[in-house]
């Protein structure tokens, strides 16, 4: 299965997705007016990822900022990563946020509250 | 008497303005004013928290004007093409407590002002734990409007600000409303 490498821009975050390590990786800013065209295609590489999984797949999200159409976007691929570990597989979400960020805190804690799945919040020192 | 638009935008921007723009709005327009803010509130020193809350009402407001404005013809160079975005210090801190306001302004259908007042208002009334509530239950309802709008946009701007949002409507003419709403920080 091919990996994902997609470059940041100055609206959307950079994407590794690696099938060989299962280590996925969402970094930046996330604000495109058009939230579902970007996220599609990961969603969909989750998808087929999901059937094959890795042993265990790392999760890091690294968020900046993101806007209120790709939270929904965001929330989609975390269903998809529960779905697999649902299916009895090691799923590790690393929820990243900057020193004093509780906005950013409070909106990993908001996805933990809606899903099955553990994260793990991780405070960056500035 | 009809609405003026050139008039109301220059009584608005009058005082501390930080940035203000008054035009038609494209994805890199977009962009562009959002590079501006991220400049101006680094020259202001605004602090890392005030900073990040501005910048996403911001991006928020700028996406909802982007999405929701009503207007014949988009691409035209109509009066209802217009949207206005201003950022303004509030000279007062200590009487009132806030330290910027985002005002917005952009037209609408007239038909649709009835249901963004009682939305506008419904948001207004509730408290910080039934705001939260009430965004994760949007936020999982697996819904987009066939503008793309994940339906968070208005909730988002009372949940990032911590305040009620001030509105008015103001006639343009029998099809339009010139709608505009301050956001305070």
């Amino acid at each position: 299965m091919e990996s994902i490498r997609i470059e940041k821009t100055r609206k959307t975050p950079d994407i590794t997705f690696n099938a060989e390590t299962g280590i996925l990786q969402i970094e930046g800013k996330s604000i495109p007016e058009n939230s579902i065209e970007f996220y599609k295609p990961l969603v969909d590489w989750l998808e087929e990822y999901g059937k094959t999984p890795k042993e265990t797949t790392e999760v890091n999200i690294k968020l900046e900022y993101f806007n209120t159409s790709s939270s929904k976007c965001i929330l989609d691929v975390f269903k998809k990563l529960e779905t697999i570990y649902k299916e009895n597989n090691k799923v590790i979400i690393n929820w990243y946020y900057e020193e004093d960020d509780e906005d950013m805190l409070e909106a990993g804690e908001d996805y933990q509250s809606i899903l099955k799945i553990p994260f793990k919040m991780i405070e960056m020192e500035e | 008497m009809s609405f003026d638009l050139l008039k109301w935008y220059k009584k608005s921007t009058e005082g501390k303005i930080l940035y203000s723009f008054l035009g038609s709005v494209t994805e890199d327009i977009i962009t562009s004013i959002l590079d501006k803010v991220e400049v101006v509130l680094k020259a202001e020193n605004t602090d890392t928290k005030t900073f990040k809350k501005t910048y996403h009402i911001s991006v928020e407001a700028l996406q909802n004007l982007y999405h929701h404005s009503d207007s014949p013809n988009k691409k035209g160079n109509t009066i209802e093409n217009n949207v206005v975005f201003i950022i303004k210090k509030n000279e007062d801190p200590e009487k009132t407590n806030y330290q910027l306001n985002i005002i917005t302004g952009n037209f609408i259908n007239k038909s649709n002002t009835r249901l963004l007042k009682e939305r506008i208002d419904q948001l207004n009334f509730l408290n910080k734990e039934e705001i939260k509530t009430l965004y994760k239950l949007i936020l999982n309802n697996d819904e987009f409007s066939e503008k793309g709008g994940g339906g968070l946009g208005m909730i988002d701007l009372v949940k990032r600000s911590g305040n009620n949002l001030t509105y008015n409507f103001y006639n343009f003419n029998s099809n339009y409303i010139f709608f505009t709403l301050r956001i305070a920080i």
